[in-house]
């Protein structure tokens, strides 16, 4: 059973975690409106009481249960995230072409419908498994511990948690990644970084896709990255096309290099 | 307030999962801070927190039917966004996360403040 939730489901890694609920004293202060139920006095004590609490507290709690479990076992897991048509899916299968040979990788793929990109994924020969999400806009932490469960995931190995196609919801939404990947197209217009800008702040790396369109359009590359700085100045950029494997290689180095930093034993 | 059929049918934005969190709390709260109705509930949402207010409003009140927290009024403070101007080395104002340091117009500011988003305080009965 799901130790955090007590929801039923399988989640084998929330055994050893700490229960560390804040219970927050209870500061009564008793302001009596008596007016406002005047047709019952004495039995309308209204009082406040004091919560003082992240309303994404549960989640972040889940996330960092997720997160020590990819801690534990060198897992590089990466939440990647963009508008719908960015390319997601077509970086993935060509990223996991390159490297399934080397890396032990898996996939949690979020839609809000269709198993077809979980599908797309397995068609690559490494497992997957699909989370839809129905009306919902985004993954959250505990629906990716209980896939992460479900896939059995290998020592040191590469995890994608493809989000759902949206650039405003999943960027509140911490899974216990190690870096969210912020993917935007050349076709999506270079302002995105400033008219989306939680989503960019909230990224490691952003990686600007589709360059092999560049000749057809008047997307301006320097803008596009001079924005994505200004919302974000320690982010990193990284220019490619998944269809051509032009640029791949920096990607593909850096997923790499993010790897073996997982496999350090910190003191 | 009037639901399409289906409940929460046609609406797909994170602060209705907010407003979930929010009912969760509250209802969690209610066993160990005994109270068994909620008038008011004060957030404190930061202005840079990629909150819509007006999409908060619209989810509270359609996840809190039928709770505890039923007709609870909801009383946001808004917090102002603030970041350390690294180039500066001072606090600064911004409205945005892609604003400028309004005095030197770097870009390179730490959001410090404005990003939260708590449940402050409830008037319970």
């Amino acid at each position: 059973m799901c130790g955090v939730c007590g929801c039923g489901e399988g989640h084998s890694h929330s055994h050893d975690h700490e229960h560390d609920h804040e219970h927050p004293h209870d500061h009564d202060h008793h302001h009596e409106h008596v007016a406002e139920h005047a047709h019952a006095p004495g039995l309308s004590q209204f009082r406040m009481v004091q919560i003082e609490q992240d309303i994404l507290a549960k989640n972040n709690r889940y996330a960092g249960e997720n997160r020590r479990y990819f801690g534990e076992r060198g897992i590089l897991a990466l939440n990647l995230v963009s508008s719908p048509g960015s390319g997601k899916t077509t970086l993935l299968t060509e990223t996991i072409a390159q490297l399934k040979d080397d890396l032990d990788i898996a996939v949690i793929e979020g839609d809000q419908q269709t198993a077809r990109d979980a599908e797309r994924i397995r068609a690559t020969g490494v497992a997957a498994v699909q989370i839809n999400t129905g009306k919902g806009c985004h993954l959250d932490a505990h629906r990716v511990g209980h896939a992460v469960e479900s896939l059995e995931l290998k020592q040191h190995s590469l995890l994608f948690i493809e989000n759902v196609g949206n650039l405003v919801c999943p960027s509140s939404f911490d899974l216990g990644e190690a870096h969210k990947v912020v993917i935007l197209s050349v076709t999506e217009g270079e302002d995105k970084p400033i008219k989306y800008p939680d989503m960019f702040h909230a990224a490691d790396l952003m990686i600007l896709n589709k360059t092999d369109l560049l000749p057809y359009l008047d997307f301006d590359s320097e803008q596009c990255i001079q924005y994505a700085k200004q919302v974000n100045p320690r982010i990193k950029i990284l220019s490619l096309s998944a269809k051509t494997g032009e640029g791949m290689d920096s990607w593909l180095r850096w997923l790499k290099a993010e790897l073996d930093l997982q496999r350090i034993d910190y003191a | 307030m009037h639901l399409p059929e289906g409940g929460m049918a046609g609406i797909a934005m994170h602060e209705l999962s907010l407003c979930e969190n929010i009912l969760q709390v509250l209802e969690q709260q209610a066993e160990s801070q005994q109270y068994h109705k909620v008038k008011t509930v004060w957030l404190e949402i930061g202005a840079l927190a990629c909150v819509e207010i007006d999409a908060l409003r619209f989810s509270f009140d359609a996840v809190v039917q039928g709770s505890i927290a039923e007709q609870a009024k909801l009383e946001i403070i808004e917090i102002p966004g603030q970041a350390w101007c690294t180039a500066c080395r001072r606090n600064v104002a911004v409205q945005q996360l892609y604003d400028l340091c309004p005095h030197c117009g770097s870009y390179h500011l730490q959001v410090n403040s404005g990003d939260q988003m708590r449940i402050k305080e409830l008037e319970v009965e």
